[in-house]
Formats: C-alpha cells, sequence, structure tokens
C-alpha cells in the first residue's frame, strides 16, 4: 500500500500563550514544538496499513518552517519511510492555499490513502484533507475513529451529534484521523536511530497570499472573577439561588 | 450584502442549529437566503422568516435522506454561484466541519471555521476564530468571494427579527456520490449531545470510579432532558466514558448556558473545550483546583455529598 500522510508542527498543548510583538501571531520563543497530536492517528494508522499489507511506502509531506525537519523525523522514527518538507517560513491563514501546495506535491503520487489528522491543534481550521481531496478528485471521509479497509473498498465510522455515521467509500481515497482511530506508538530509540538515515526532502515553496489575512491575535476575554459559593452541601441552596436570580440560567 | 444560510436537518426536521445559523447571516447580511439539502419536505423550514430570513429553499433529492457530502456539496456550491452571495455561512457542526471545506474548494476559496463572532467591515467579513485551545481568539478578515464561514454551535442565540420570508422546494438533481453514508448508530434514546445540549454536566477523576457517574446521570435528569452528560480527558482515556462525551482539545468543544464541573480539576486541555460557556460551576474538594479560576461560581467539598443535595434542588424547581 501506498500511503501518504500529512502532518503539521505545532506548539504542544500545554504552551502558555504568548502574544508576539506583530499583535498578529504567537511569540515563539521558549514554546516547545511537537507533531500535531491527531496527526499521530493519521501517521500510525499509516504504518499499520502497511504492515497490515506487507508492503508499500509511508510517505510524510509537512507545509511548515526549516525546523519541521524535527517533526518529520519525529513521524519517521514512528516508522514513516520517507519524508517530505515543503518549506515555508509563514503559513498562510488562508487554508486553501495550504491545500493547494500540499495537493500540488501529491497529485503524481498514485496513492492509495492519503491521510491527515481531522485539525492541527494549533489554528483549529479543520479543512485542509477535505480541501486536497476536492483538489485531486479524491473521496473523502472526515474525522474518522475506526476504519476498515478491503481490497477497494472502505467503511469509516465517525462521530456525529447524538450517534456514528457509518460511512462507505472507494479507495483511493482522503481519510482525516480523530481520536479513538489507534493508538500511536512511540518511537523506540532503535527507529529514532533509523530515522536519522532516512531520506527527507526539502522543498521550498511560495505560497500566494490567500483571501483571509489575520487582523490580531488577542488573548481571549477574561472571565469575570468567579466566587467560592461556601463549602459542602449545605452551599448549594445559596448556589441554586445565585443560579437563578443573578446568572438567570435556571 | 447577499448571505446565503446552510442549513441542517436530520429525518425531516430542521435543527436548532439552523436557527443560530440565519441569526448569524441577519448580523452581516441585509438579505439573507437560507438552503437546506433534503428527502422531501423539512418541518421548520417555512418558520425561518421568524429569524430572519427572506428566502428559504429546500432542494429535494431521494439521496439527501442521509447526510450526502458529495451531494450536498455539489447542490449548495451550484446554488452558491446561482445566487451570487457575499457570504456562505455553515454551522460547525460535525455535518458543518466536513461539508463547508468541501465547499470552500469547490469554490477555490478558504474557509474561516468555528467563528465565535461575525461582522460585516466594509465590503468584507471580519470574523474572531478561537485558536491555541482557546487561549487565544485570532481576528481574521475574509476577503474571499465569497467569505466561508463556519459557526460555533451555541454561541449565536437565535432571535426572531421577522420578514416576510419565502419557502420553496426544488427538486435538485445530483451526481452519485462516492462517499454513501450507509446507517447512522443512534446513540442510546433520549440522550443529548454534549456539544448541543443547553446544560453541561462532565465529570472527572473526582467521582473515583466508573459506577460513580450515577450520580451525575441523577443530575442530568433532574433538568428534565436539557442535560447532557460530559467527561474528562482522564476519564475517557481509562474507559469510563465514551470518546463521544469527552469535553476538551481532544474532544468537543461546548458553548452551554450552563456548564458544571465535577470533580474536575481544569487542566488547561479541558479548559479548551468549555471556557465559552455563559456560567460555570464548579464541585471540587480542592479549593485550589485550576477550575475555579475559571468558574463563576464554585463549592469546595465532597462531591458525594454536594452533587445528590443539588440533584434535590433541582428536582423541586422541576418538580
Amino acid at each position: 500500500m501506498k500511503i501518504a500522510v500529512c502532518i503539521k508542527r505545532v506548539p504542544d498543548s500545554e504552551t502558555r500563550v504568548k502574544i508576539g510583538p506583530d499583535r498578529k501571531s504567537l511569540d515563539e520563543a521558549g514554546v516547545k514544538f511537537v507533531l500535531n497530536p491527531y496527526d499521530e492517528f493519521a501517521v500510525e494508522e499509516a504504518l499499520q496499513r502497511k504492515e497490515k499489507a506487507g508492503a508499500g511506502e509511508v510517505a510524510v509531506v509537512c507545509l511548515g518552517p526549516a525546523a519541521a525537519q524535527e517533526t518529520i523525523r519525529t513521524a519517521l522514527a514512528m516508522g514513516a519511510d520517507r519524508g517530505v518538507l515543503l518549506q515555508s517560513d509563514a503559513i498562510p491563514a488562508d487554508g486553501f492555499v495550504t491545500a493547494q501546495a500540499l495537493a500540488s506535491e501529491l497529485k503524481a503520487g498514485s496513492w492509495d490513502l492519503i491521510l491527515f489528522g481531522k485539525m492541527a491543534i494549533d489554528d483549529y481550521s479543520q479543512q485542509v484533507g477535505p480541501m486536497v481531496a476536492e483538489l485531486l478528485g479524491l473521496p473523502c471521509v472526515t474525522a474518522v475513529a475506526h476504519l476498515e479497509l478491503a481490497g477497494a473498498k472502505g467503511v469509516a465510522e465517525r462521530e456525529i451529534e447524538g450517534g456514528i455515521e457509518v460511512v462507505e467509500f472507494p479507495l483511493p481515497a482522503v481519510i482525516t484521523a480523530d481520536k479513538g482511530l489507534n493508538e500511536p506508538r512511540y518511537p523506540a530509540l532503535k527507529g529514532i536511530m533509523a530515522a536519522k538515515k532516512k531520506p527527507l526532502e526539502v522543498k521550498p515553496v511560495q505560497l500566494a497570499a490567500g483571501g483571509i489575512e489575520v487582523v490580531a491575535l488577542t488573548p481571549p476575554p477574561e472571565r469575570k472573577e468567579g466566587k467560592i459559593v461556601g463549602e459542602g452541601a449545605a452551599a448549594v441552596p445559596e448556589l441554586v439561588r445565585l443560579l437563578r436570580e443573578e446568572a438567570k440560567v435556571l | 450584502m447577499t448571505v446565503l444560510a446552510i442549513l441542517e436537518q436530520r429525518d425531516g426536521a430542521l435543527r436548532k442549529i439552523s436557527y443560530e445559523v440565519v441569526t448569524a447571516a441577519r448580523r452581516i447580511g441585509e438579505t439573507v437566503e437560507a438552503v437546506v439539502c433534503a428527502a422531501g419536505p423539512v418541518t421548520g423550514a417555512d418558520q425561518l422568516g421568524k429569524f430572519g430570513a427572506d428566502k428559504v429553499v429546500t432542494l429535494t433529492n431521494a439521496a439527501f435522506a442521509k447526510y450526502n457530502p458529495e451531494g450536498c456539496a455539489q447542490a449548495i456550491v451550484e446554488r452558491a454561484k446561482a445566487g451570487g452571495y457575499s457570504a456562505l455561512l455553515f454551522a460547525a457542526s460535525a455535518t458543518g466541519k466536513d461539508l463547508a471545506p468541501r465547499v470552500a474548494a469547490k469554490l477555490a476559496v478558504g474557509l474561516a471555521g468555528d467563528c465565535t463572532e461575525i461582522a460585516a467591515e466594509g465590503g468584507a467579513i471580519v470574523a474572531t476564530r478561537p485558536v491555541y485551545a482557546g487561549k487565544a481568539l485570532l481576528k481574521v478578515k475574509v476577503a474571499t468571494k465569497p467569505a466561508v464561514l463556519s459557526l460555533r454551535p451555541n454561541v449565536f442565540t437565535p432571535v426572531e427579527r421577522p420578514k416576510p420570508g419565502t419557502a420553496e422546494t426544488v427538486a435538485t438533481a445530483v451526481t452519485a456520490g462516492r462517499v454513501q453514508v450507509r446507517e447512522v448508530k443512534a446513540a442510546e434514546a433520549g440522550a443529548l449531545d454534549v456539544a448541543e445540549a443547553q446544560i453541561v454536566i462532565s465529570g472527572g477523576r473526582g467521582l473515583k470510579e466508573p459506577a460513580n457517574f450515577k450520580v451525575i446521570e441523577e443530575l442530568a435528569r433532574a433538568f428534565g432532558g436539557q442535560a447532557a452528560v460530559g467527561a474528562s480527558r482522564a476519564v475517557v482515556d481509562a474507559g469510563w466514558r465514551a470518546h463521544a462525551d469527552q469535553v476538551g482539545q481532544t474532544g468537543k468543544t461546548v458553548s452551554p448556558t450552563l456548564y458544571i464541573a465535577v470533580g474536575i480539576s481544569g487542566a488547561i486541555q479541558h479548559l479548551a473545550g468549555m471556557r465559552t460557556s455563559k456560567v460555570i460551576v464548579a464541585i471540587n474538594k480542592d479549593k485550589d483546583a485550576p477550575i475555579f479560576k475559571v468558574a463563576d461560581y464554585g463549592i469546595v467539598g465532597d462531591l458525594f455529598d454536594v452533587v445528590p443535595r443539588l440533584t434535590e434542588e433541582i428536582k423541586k424547581l422541576h418538580g
């Protein structure tokens, strides 16, 4: 099976967000960057599919700055065969621009499967996977938490409000991975050593500006200082009174 | 500007989120048209004039009985191209998150997803979206033609702004889709989804063991079918609750009117999923737990004393 996985370098989820001097971006000083957690599910799924098929290739593709080579190495250490960095210092706020860059890299690959994480935990855009599918003319299922493939057909399950959709689709296809799809492996020391020798191609890309422009990045509004109503069950009647009379939510 | 609101139905009934989308569309558009893909007539579609829709069009095709990603995308794109809209507004629901990027890509534009604020400014749309797990807000100017946006559920409270709207049904031909929803496995009957409920009561490790979630479920029931039960990542990872119930960065983002966190310390990854709730109540035995920093009201104490008492008081109100 020939599988491509698109990954992203993102700030660790525990990062304290400090706004940069331009008031439009994150101050990256001291920020630890990681492989986007949802992309770990995508990489793991690709590795398991290749292992099951007994042959094939898992390539990871990443749009990002030079430092994203480290992110690609993480995926290679998990077991991916090779990496491609589409190098650009700026990641556009317009997801369609990102999708065009990735689609143009992927289009000649004759992939059986192209995997994404369902979203990146930095910009929460949640659009690049299905956009790449549109650009490549491939069927797409998003936010997949369970996947079965048999020959050229697949069945996926995705969570919706109040239930689970069971979706059938033909291969090749684009799938975006949700939590629950699998348990991503940790790179073993052997994998980390091997990753250093795996091919990683760096291709500089020029991106269009796109139609979505960042105006400002601001801290979220402070929540009004809350109050401790009291201690133990004795405080419950006062809590209910406040919810009714002050907050007016009951 | 003229705005196209993309509505959602399930089993032939308009979903509540649709009223939110129309309400938001009225904020930026002088003229609002709404469109819904369905297999037949949609209950509630003719009521949208109340919320300010000038026109509601039901696009019918037998293939739209279940969500049909490729067929709906095609039908909406054709409508969007014919109508010359300035903006397309989707719900950032499970369906909207899947559909909006497909439509945007077919129109060769980006998407501003999961917005919590939108405004029209000089011909463009300015939207605010939570990023970095809700630790920052990104304000973007969307100058694409059309602008494609999706809206976080439960943020845009439906407001009645009556207009003499019209409703029509248009039989719509679409290409047979490659991606087909074979079935929808419904969750437990009557169970509300955390992403949509007006009241969410979430439990965490403080419950000590999975069976103790019954104190949370009893409190939820006391609200008479308005409340959903959520869970922290810790208890989902431990297998106590389904992932569908998880509130947080790797679970669902919720904005209910009332969020009650029970036995949840308030890790940053949990706060990411619930900090836009309107009123937050925390019940925790540790007075220094970070959850109290975002809570409007807190009770320090043993949840096994506090929650049953709260259930009693709520029952009195709803009795």
